[in-house]
């Protein structure tokens, strides 16, 4: 590992010592440093810019996003983003986002964790398959009967029927980073609890789950944004009342042509909020995204 | 197994005795309820989530399973026949658009997972050992995960149109003739599959470093001391090693590329575009739904598609035992 420990050097305390002294890097270790570097600033330029990209056309008129002379140099402009606020009601869209992401998650935590919790300890992995079974299926196989089911109960169109659909989405993401995260604490917490006194459902309670706050953290906030972000099931089963940020993007598209500045606005308005919680969020995120993807 | 099952069982129900007897106090029933509640723990946690879960997913699926025996279309309240396996007849002799949309779904599955896959092993390696700056790597890598996918294929629109895109822009700084992307009948598949690569890496590349991180450095010392060069312990030790996490990484994102969605429906509309370009198994199945409201033969589709992607599913697993 000569080449890649190399790398540890400038952060251990041999920094501080003059060049002379250190040992003479091969000529390799010092190509790959560069070559590290290159590929770093590269893979950050290729995920940053389009979002870049985007934030611009969504301060330019129509005009200037016509012309390519001004693709970094225009006189920016809030009117794409009055239009989208204003004319087009986005508060709305954005409160519609925000409940039914939270509701599903809140009501999907209240389920997910003590069966997450039941599934760990008593390893019910045939259990768990059942709920994880609901990530594998295609959601349109799913959105015909419900459609059905729904629309005869007078139910589509209105919040419960899309905090269901998003819940759908969200429990099994929950069960799957809940389990992963009981399984890695220790038992002998609840067992010596129960020892002074607390019954098991009790030691569950005042043991486990303050103890698991992490890890509902991680599983809240990873099932806000796939609630946040879903679209397929929004676009059949919420009418214009209960319409969410995704599907409310395409009023931006016609037949005829796109309002490229607003539907730009539109969509850094769907993504901001989202982008702004994750970049708070990170260490949750970052450990709910690689939950039970160790072990192998 | 079952060892640990009956040894773990015994001590919980000896520590609800221990409890119940420790709450003495409590009324009769209360106790009794609370004894009861206590002993069957197990199920009462994990029933509520399994039957919801079950609910709307078994229903659904015994649903489509019988809807695609009939010729339902129209209305879903309409009187439908039962017509056996015609549907699946139709389907799979259906050149047209079935059997494109099944190599499509298969080729964008396919190509989006191997650069996925190699990008993302590239990437956390570069990650892997502390850098200057790591924090906005980091940031740079979450961005477009947590992206709204509907945005993200609005975004990819614009960059990628034809007259006022920056890809062209960026194409004519350095003398390559604007290409049609997404308006091209043959590049329109590829703009997406890139689109899915620009999403996605990143979580193939968290998943990859959080296998890295954890890997132990015994077997990569030893490789060292015995004058291997990075590249041979790359491929005979740190590789092989990896072989579980990255199934695990083509399996979590194998099941979400084959379902794709979101990107395609943003950038081509109903149908994948007019000539179906982008027309994978999901989307149409959904324009058969839900746009020509051809219940029995979409449900067909779907049923197959269902059986498709557990197939794939199992093979890996498989491998994945194979593996480790």
């Amino acid at each position: 590992m000569t080449v890649l420990n190399e790398n540890l050097a400038p952060q251990t305390p041999a920094a501080g010592q003059t060049p002379a002294r250190r040992r003479r890097k091969p000529l390799a270790t010092r190509a790959y440093k560069v070559f590290r570097v290159a590929a770093l600033i590269a893979v950050v330029l290729f995920l940053i810019a389009p979002l870049i990209w985007m934030l611009l056309a969504s301060f330019k008129t129509n005009v200037d996003i016509y012309d390519t002379g001004k693709s970094l140099l225009f006189t920016p402009t809030g009117e794409n983003y009055a239009n989208v606020l204003q004319r087009n009601n986005y508060f709305v869209f954005i409160f519609n986002s925000f409940w039914v992401a939270f509701v599903s998650t809140a009501l999907s935590l209240v389920l997910g964790v003590p069966a997450a919790y039941a599934m760990s300890r008593f390893t019910m992995h045939r259990s768990a398959l059942v709920v994880l079974m609901a990530r594998v299926i295609p959601g349109v196989s799913l959105l015909v009967p419900w459609y059905y089911v729904f629309s005869n109960l007078k139910m589509v169109g209105g919040f419960e029927v899309l905090i269901l659909s998003h819940m759908f989405v969200a429990l099994p993401l929950i069960v799957y980073i809940m389990m992963s995260y009981f399984d890695s604490l220790p038992l002998e917490l609840e067992e010596s609890a129960q020892v002074d006194g607390l019954t098991p459902i009790g030691a569950f309670r005042r043991i486990t789950l303050p103890l698991s706050v992490a890890g509902m953290a991680t599983a809240g906030i990873l099932s806000f944004i796939f609630s946040w972000n879903n679209f397929m099931f929004a676009l059949v089963l919420s009418g214009s009342k209960t319409k969410t940020l995704p599907v409310a993007i395409f009023d931006f598209v016609s037949y005829a042509s796109i309002d490229w500045g607003g539907l730009m606005a539109a969509a850094t308005v769907v993504t901001i909020p989202i982008m702004i919680i994750a970049l708070f969020t990170q260490k949750y995120i970052v450990s709910g995204m690689t939950a039970g993807a160790t072990k192998g | 197994m079952s060892v640990l099952n009956t040894s773990r069982g015994n001590t919980s129900r000896g520590a609800a005795r221990g409890a119940s007897r420790g709450t003495a106090r409590t009324s009769g029933p209360q106790r009794n309820f609370s004894a009861w509640a206590n002993r069957h723990r197990k199920w009462l946690f994990a029933a509520p989530a399994m039957i919801f879960v079950g609910v709307l997913i078994i229903f659904p699926l015994a649903w489509t399973l019988y809807l695609s025996l009939t010729d339902s279309q129209g209305s879903v309240r309409a009187a439908t026949e039962f017509i056996g396996l015609q549907n699946y007849a139709t389907v799979l002799a259906d050149v047209d658009r079935f059997w494109p949309a099944v190599g499509r779904t298969l080729t964008f599955t396919g190509l989006a997972l191997v650069c996925e896959v190699v990008l993302g092993m590239g990437i956390a390696l570069l990650l892997w050992r502390p850098f200057r700056g790591e924090k906005w790597v980091r940031v740079a890598i979450l961005l477009p995960l947590v992206a709204t996918p509907v945005a993200v294929g609005m975004m990819w629109r614009l960059i990628f149109d034809p007259n006022i895109g920056f890809a062209n822009q960026l194409l004519g700084m350095i003398g390559i003739p604007a290409q049609p992307w997404l308006s091209g009948q043959d590049t329109a598949l590829g703009t997406t599959i890139f689109m899915d690569i620009w999403q996605w890496t990143p979580m193939v590349v968290l998943i990859l470093l959080a296998g890295l991180t954890s890997l132990s450095e015994e077997p990569d010392e030893a490789a060292r001391m015995d004058g291997a060069n990075a590249f041979q312990r790359f491929f005979f030790i740190t590789l092989p090693l990896m072989m579980p996490t990255v199934i695990v990484a083509i399996l979590l994102r194998g099941i979400d590329a084959l379902k794709t969605f979101d990107i395609l429906y943003a950038t081509k509309g109903k149908g994948g575009g007019s000539f179906h370009e982008v027309e994978t198994l999901n989307v149409y199945a959904y324009g058969l739904s839900f746009d020509y409201n051809q219940y029995g033969l979409s449900s067909a589709v779907l049923i197959l598609f269902f059986m498709i992607i557990i197939g794939t599913m199992w093979l890996l697993t498989m491998r994945k035992k194979a593996v480790s």
